[in-house]
């Protein structure tokens, strides 16, 4: 009975997305405040149906509802409890009915906090989100049903949620992504308002800010996750693999990390509006591809879910319809945009224009490097992989071009800026950094690489102008430096932290890949290793017992001239239901430098091959990326986002009324 | 408006469109099916060395099986889901030639090492001539060929236990092959 109730619940958000797309944008056209006013109402009514939906399908899990093809399928009795939770999203189905329940949370989220919009234009906004919500939900209703039953013949017994899935990171980094990717919907639904609308200008960016802002954190967290979990998790210590599917994510992430930057000069000085729109819409369509991408199994990839042309074919069609109907809304219309006001070359709009092109270069490789595999095959030119090599220098490059331009842009006024002002404080901050980076590397001591070098360079440059920045502005605040902070808006001391975020991922990077020491050994128990100070003593195997597994667990005490480090206990599983062996890697984790140990095969004569690395500055790389989102959530928290803004907006509004201003 | 203007403007429609156009294409031609001209075909002549040793060459009459030709590479990280597997059936009693795909040969020897080597031999594919001989799409790619050296059947994507239980252990007993 419980899987049928969800069944049904999942017809009912279908059909009040329908309610909740069509209505609204009928009477926004025709100026109908009655109808634009069934918008809240069903946007709710959708939320609280797909969380019913949600929370039974989590129901089914817990009590082992085997009758349920995709509990049989992504469950155990013996997977304990926790996991048994996170399978609901372990698999297709259910992954896509968190994807649809994120979508109408963020729809709900809207509903609730535009009450200062005009009626006219949170109607629109909600309308959209409703046929983004007709599309994914139709999707999981006709090709992805997670409540398919398997009468009257249901195994006695689940098989099992796949290893890989089994583990804290993975509860947390699918429903991080998904609040990302699916967020930028709203940045989405905004600007295709403001194109039925005809009407885009600082007010729309204002209210489209923090909306694009959060997501954009979201995805952050979500990105730094998954690369941790793949990190400790698949055993081989790598931890970024330009795979499909993390490509996938880094697309939508590039492109609204642009799209950020582009509101803020739209929201400021009336200009690129055009390019605005245009981002908004590459984000969420990013997004979609992504969706595609990792649904249709074009791309064979560690994260493909099982491949169906029918689902492949569904996805593409949507995802045609989506992007195709709001570009052509944007050739239509977007024409008609006007700039408010003009700036010189020496600017910061035409900074954060440079920021923009740089980032939707890198969104542009990471694109053609993802995609050419399809390509070449449908051209028939042969079929080819682009591994890391074509990423890593293509990529590189532009991310260090853009880490120069990081650190100007927030000095340069708008509209106009006087160089020679700024020529001292750039010298300034080349010194700095010169003398910090060098000084980075001789104290850690590993050999001279001039590529590292220009990296941390690059890292100081950016940070050093940030804090010089930070410092000239309280320092003309005479009242003292406490009181010079607190003058500082949030959204100023969100961007400063932000992009120290960067500068602190980067320099991991660079230190990570460029002086990691990797060692795979033989070693019979009381064996020993040395990488550089750490002494590691392999003290022997022990057979243990884990809740759906048995492992061989090693033993590794690593010691630091004489003095304990850690114990490490790397472990190899066998699950019992799948009979996939698992790596279990060992890691003992510092500020600056990780020591992971994973267990490899055991050899003819005893020994065990196992291989051990010395990773410096490890953690910095998803140390920044929490950096990065709490300066995002620090910056969209700024109080002129929450400033009723409806006598500002009730001539804006009267423009939107007017349906035909292009 | 002037024309160069909207011309401008459609642009991202059009690129777009024609990006649909390959992924619809893309979605026609499913990546896991070979080429029908590969499928009972005999695998493409070849020379090229051994993984293990440099001077050892291997040719197509080394590849008759019944085996599986199993392409991978130390880059490919789906290959590291799939090694468990594949040292399972190896211990099994299946012939496994693997094709080192453009791949770094100290890498993929030291790797070899750790995780356990369950390939009877190793062709050291550093170019990918063979690799784009046989319409290898990706990695990691398995091929099911027989005594005559005839590729059989050809899986795209990681061999778990499940697909090698319900799809690849049926056509490898239809070619004549024994196992588990």
């Amino acid at each position: 009975m419980i899987p049928e109730i969800g069944h049904f619940a999942i017809v009912m958000t279908l059909i009040l997305a329908t309610v909740q797309a069509v209505v609204p944008l009928a009477g926004a056209t025709m100026g109908n405040e009655r109808w634009m006013a069934v918008a809240r109402p069903a946007a709710y009514g959708q939320f609280s149906f797909l969380f019913v939906a949600f929370v039974l399908l989590a129901y089914s899990f817990v009590v082992n509802d085997f009758t349920v093809s995709y509990v049989a399928n992504h469950s155990n009795t013996l997977l304990p409890i926790g996991y048994k939770i996170s399978a609901v999203w372990g698999g297709h189905e259910g992954s896509l009915l968190l994807w649809s329940l994120v979508l109408s949370g963020w729809t709900a989220a809207v509903a609730l906090w535009s009450h200062h919009l005009p009626t006219i234009v949170s109607s629109r906004v909600l309308g959209v989100m409703g046929l983004i919500s007709i599309g994914f939900n139709a999707f999981l209703l006709f090709t992805s049903n997670p409540f398919d039953r398997l009468l009257p013949d249901f195994p006695p017994d689940g098989g099992d949620l796949n290893p890989l899935l089994q583990d804290p990171g993975l509860i947390v980094h699918p429903p991080m992504l998904y609040m990302g990717y699916v967020g930028f919907s709203v940045a989405f639904a905004f600007a295709i308002a403001g194109l039925l609308g005809g009407r885009l200008d600082s007010a729309w960016a204002r209210w489209s800010r923090p909306w694009t802002t959060v997501a954009w954190c979201f995805l952050t967290l979500g990105i730094a996750l998954g690369s941790w979990w793949a990190y400790y998790e698949l055993g081989w210590g790598g931890w970024w693999f330009w795979d499909p599917v993390e490509n996938a994510s880094f697309m939508p992430w590039l492109a609204g990390t642009a799209l950020m930057h582009s509101l803020a000069v739209t929201e400021k000085r009336g200009v690129f509006k055009a390019w605005t729109v245009l981002l908004a819409i590459l984000t969420f369509s990013l997004s979609l591809l992504g969706t595609f991408l990792v649904r249709s199994g074009v791309l064979t990839s560690v994260h493909a879910f099982a491949a169906d042309p029918t689902r492949g074919f569904f996805v593409l069609v949507f995802l045609l319809l989506v992007v195709g109907s709001s570009l052509l809304l944007f050739a239509i219309r977007g024409q008609s945009l006007k700039s408010e006001s003009h700036y010189d070359l020496f600017s910061r709009e035409v900074f954060l224009l440079v920021n923009n092109i740089i980032l939707i270069c890198a969104t542009g490789v990471v694109l053609v490097g993802t995609l050419s595999p399809i390509l070449f095959d449908v051209l028939e030119l042969g079929k080819i992989s682009v591994g890391e090599p074509f990423f890593n220098t293509t990529f590189a490059p532009i991310a260090l071009v853009l880490m120069v331009f990081t650190a100007i842009g927030p000095l340069v006024n708008w509209k106009r800026h006087n160089f020679s002002v700024l020529r001292s404080s750039l010298l300034q901050a080349l010194v700095i950094s010169v003398v910090a980076a060098a000084i980075a590397l001789w104290t850690f001591d590993a050999g001279w690489n001039w590529l590292v070098f220009v990296t941390l360079l690059l890292c100081a440059w950016v940070v050093s102008h940030s804090l010089l920045d930070v410092w000239k502005k309280i320092a003309s605040a005479k009242a003292g430096v406490w009181a010079g902070i607190k003058r500082l808006s949030l959204s100023y001391r969100g961007m400063v932290i932000a992009h120290i975020g960067i500068a602190i991922t980067v320099a991991g990077i660079a230190m990570t890949s460029n002086y990691d020491v990797e060692r795979d050994v033989r070693m019979h128990a009381g064996d020993e290793v040395d990488i550089g100070p750490y002494h590691f003593v392999f003290e022997g195997v022990k057979e243990v017992e884990g809740p759906n597994y048995f492992a061989t667990r090693g033993f590794v005490s690593v010691t630091k001239e004489g003095d304990p480090v850690a114990l490490l206990t790397p472990e190899k599983r066998r699950y019992h239901v799948r009979r996939d062996v698992m790596t279990e890697a060992a890691i003992d984790a510092g500020f600056s430098r990780d020591l992971y140990v994973a267990l490899g095969e055991p050899l003819d004569d005893g020994s065990w091959a196992v291989r051990i690395y010395f990773k410096p500055f490890m953690r910095w790389v998803w140390g920044g990326g929490v950096v990065m989102a709490i300066g995002g959530f620090i910056a969209m928290s700024d109080r002129r986002y929450r400033i009723k803004v409806r006598q500002k907006v009730s001539n804006v509004a009267t423009g939107l009324m007017g349906g035909n201003a292009a | 408006m002037s024309r160069t203007r909207l011309l401008l403007f459609s642009l991202p429609l059009l690129a777009f469109l024609v990006m649909g156009y390959f992924f619809l294409r893309a979605l026609n031609s499913d990546p896991s099916l070979l080429p029908s001209t590969r499928i009972d075909q005999r695998v493409p002549a070849f020379t090229l060395p051994s993984l293990m040793d440099a001077r050892a060459m291997i040719s197509e009459q080394d590849v008759k099986g019944p085996l599986l030709l199993n392409v991978w590479a130390t880059w490919c990280p789906s290959c590291k889901v799939e090694h468990p597997v594949l040292n399972e059936l190896s211990k099994n009693g299946i012939r496994i030639v693997g094709l080192n795909y453009k791949d770094v040969r100290e890498a993929a020897i030291k790797y070899l090492e750790f995780n356990g080597n369950p390939y009877q031999e190793n062709i050291y594919d550093e170019a990918g001539d063979l690799g784009l001989d046989l319409g290898v799409y990706g990695a990691p790619e398995t091929f099911l060929i027989d005594a005559e050296g005839v590729i059989r059947y050809r899986h795209v994507g990681v061999v778990t236990p499940e697909n090698w239980r319900e799809l690849l252990w049926p056509k490898w007993q239809e070619m004549g092959g024994k196992g588990p």
